[in-house]
């Protein structure tokens, strides 16, 4: 009985509802724009350190946890290398450089060193991988590889400044492997005793003799507790602050507070629908108070009439998240690709979960008037 | 005969602070099945006070009303909507339908909330429609008809489900003479053929020609029951002091304005 009284008048009203839906739809594409915003931003941010195969990952003590910032040297490596449960440690170089497309376009990229036999370096798609740690090698992200018809043996050229002068290195592609951003710009992997050379640097002459790199990964024995390795690094490794990838991500200069603004977007959008479906219904509930008191009056209990709102609320805001959800995956489909908005399952789930929990939120007002109306009402009483 | 609906001592007061008013004093009667019943009165002399008290949607300050030999008292507000929608047929002075249904889903409404649409109270519910003059009317939404045509949709949708009470309050309050003539005669007649006992509560003396027994209600308290056709007869043409409202208007003599279809 409720529902077929919710179908009746949605179909007989279609006009009416449908101006809703669109307006619930509305919602929906802004708060599924934000999440994916969110999302890509994020992972603009952090997709680097989310496919290093690491469990833990060690900078220098006073850095606070900013990759940046740290500095860490061979010493320190070998003696993570050494404590019992670190399967493999490998040094990651992290600095920007432009990739010279042709004479009239330069790209930004993320200059990544690694130790091409140990953890972070890049897992491949194809090609044979860097050699070794002196190599012209490069391993660059598919992305760029499918943007520019970069091939494996193809030659780059990467443009870097030394000193107060711009100097160019010429490497060779060995390897693609997945897109890789880090700080909005694709990554392009040397080996570390490459990167150090190509890197950008103040003072080229001062350079020490074995690399100075930011940040060690370290993959752990999956059959050891994980907690008690980590404590084990940080007691017999000097100097050194040790965590999980998450934690780094988080500490990265301005990316909670990214998050935080995208975050706080989407509920004032969620807590907007809230109120925009609170009022609507109100409104239709209002309007309908004679004819529920009569419904009432004739014999529809309270539950009959509160099922009937309730179910119009859910369908209603169903059918507007629907209409919602295709309207922006349409309009994503035109989006440039250099946007970094970016539909995860888990970041389209939970918004579309909050989307419909707001519904009966939102109808809850209503729900509880409709059960109050008197059915006297349909006397005049 | 066992009377269908037995009212005794019945009373309603209302309470506000230190204010109390007494909208119904005391008022007993009976009605016996194919009874149609009258009850008449100015504004304010509690007629429909009663009527909401009859259909269980007030609760008597005191007194007892007995429907069918249960006693309407003791009921749960579930128990008293279970009553409403199985046991009484309600028709409102306006707002009787619900727009977004046919005339045909409205009268099916009472099936519905009762649980009982069967193929065979479908056709039920459709015959009732035609005999009430509505054949072509069936798939009509309620703003495409006239105020008359609205009142005979009530009536069959308080018909429908087969009550035993009929309560009709105030079906002819926004009708102009002739409709409202159709209205009350079309019930009546419906009540007379079903073995119904009903109820009509209106101020417009004219409409008694058609009841059976009339119940005059002045303040609260009943002030004669009359129940001889010379009696509402009567009443009907001259109207009686003090609530004649409507000395003014035409006086019907068993008005055949209105001919409902054969089954």
């Amino acid at each position: 009985m409720p529902l077929y009284l919710t179908f009746k008048e949605i179909w007989r009203n279609r006009g009416r509802f449908l101006i809703f839906n669109m307006v619930i739809a509305l919602i929906t594409m802004l708060v599924l724009f934000v999440a994916a915003l969110g999302s890509g931003l994020a992972n603009a941010n952090r997709q680097l350190i989310d496919k290093i195969d690491a469990e833990l990952l060690a900078v220098q003590d006073n850095a606070d946890l900013s990759l940046t910032a740290s500095r860490l040297d061979e010493t320190t490596l070998k003696d993570i290398r050494r404590i019992n449960g670190v399967v493999s440690a490998g040094p990651i170089g992290l600095s920007s450089a432009a990739l010279v497309v042709s004479s009239e376009e330069k790209v930004d990229i993320s200059l990544i060193g690694v130790d091409p036999n140990q953890v972070g370096a890049p897992s491949l798609l194809s090609g044979s991988g860097l050699r070794n740690m002196r190599a012209d090698q490069v391993v660059i992200d598919e992305k760029l590889a499918k943007k520019y018809n970069y091939a494996l043996g193809s030659k780059i050229t990467i443009r870097s400044v030394q000193g107060t002068e711009e100097e160019l290195f010429s490497l060779t592609i060995v390897g693609i492997t997945e897109e890789q951003q880090y700080f909005f710009q694709p990554s392009i992997f040397v080996p570390l005793n490459t990167w150090d050379e190509i890197r950008p640097q103040a003072n080229p002459a001062a350079r020490p003799s074995r690399p100075i790199f930011n940040v060690v990964a370290v993959k752990l024995d999956p059959s050891m507790d994980s907690a008690v390795i980590s404590q084990r690094i940080s007691s017999l490794v000097d100097k050194i602050e040790i965590s999980d990838k998450e934690s780094v991500i988080r500490a990265q200069p301005g990316y909670m507070e990214q998050q935080a603004t995208i975050n706080s977007q989407a509920g004032f959008a969620l807590f907007i629908g809230m109120l925009v479906l609170g009022g609507f219904f109100q409104i239709q509930t209002l309007q309908k108070v004679p004819q529920i008191g009569m419904l009432k009056a004739i014999g529809a209990s309270n539950r009959t009439v509160a099922l009937a709102v309730f179910s119009q609320v859910i369908l209603v805001t169903l059918i507007g998240v629907l209409m919602g959800t295709l309207l922006t995956f349409g309009l994503a489909l035109g989006i440039p690709s250099n946007v970094p908005i970016r539909f995860t399952p888990q970041a389209v789930g939970l918004a579309l979960a909050s989307l419909l929990a707001i519904a009966p939120l939102g109808g809850i007002f209503s729900i509880r008037m409709a059960t109050k109306v008197e059915p006297l009402i349909a006397m005049g009483l | 005969m066992t009377a269908v609906l037995q009212v005794e001592n019945l009373s309603k007061e209302y309470k506000q602070g230190s204010l109390s008013v007494l909208a119904v004093k005391d008022v007993s009667f009976s009605i016996n099945p194919g009874e149609f019943v009258a009850i008449v009165g100015p504004s304010g002399s509690g007629k429909t006070t009663l009527l909401a008290m009859l259909a269980t949607l007030l609760t008597p300050s005191s007194g007892s009303v007995n429907i069918n030999g249960i006693d309407l008292s003791g009921m749960s507000e579930k128990q008293r909507s279970s009553y409403r929608r199985s046991d009484i047929g309600f028709t409102f002075q306006a707002n009787n339908l619900i727009p977004y249904l046919t005339v045909l889903e409205n009268v099916e409404l009472m099936l519905r909330l009762n649980k009982d649409l069967s193929i065979q109270n479908a056709q039920k519910a459709v015959a009732l429609i035609e005999r009430l003059g509505l054949a072509a009317e069936l798939h009509k939404m309620p703003n495409q008809l006239s105020g008359g045509q609205q009142q005979r949709v009530a009536i069959a949708r308080a018909l429908v489900h087969d009550p035993s009470l009929v309560l009709v309050d105030e079906p002819t309050a926004s009708l102009d003479t002739e409709r409202a003539f159709q209205v009350v005669e079309t019930f009546t007649n419906m009540i007379h053929e079903q073995n119904k006992a009903g109820i009509m509560v209106t101020h417009d003396l004219r409409m008694v020609a058609f009841a059976d027994k009339v119940i005059k209600m002045v303040d609260g308290e009943v002030q004669e029951i009359l129940d001889t056709p010379e009696q509402i007869s009567q009443l009907s043409i001259y109207g009686a002091n003090p609530f004649t409202l409507n000395k003014a208007l035409p006086i019907p003599s068993k008005p055949q304005v209105f001919q409902p279809a054969a089954i």
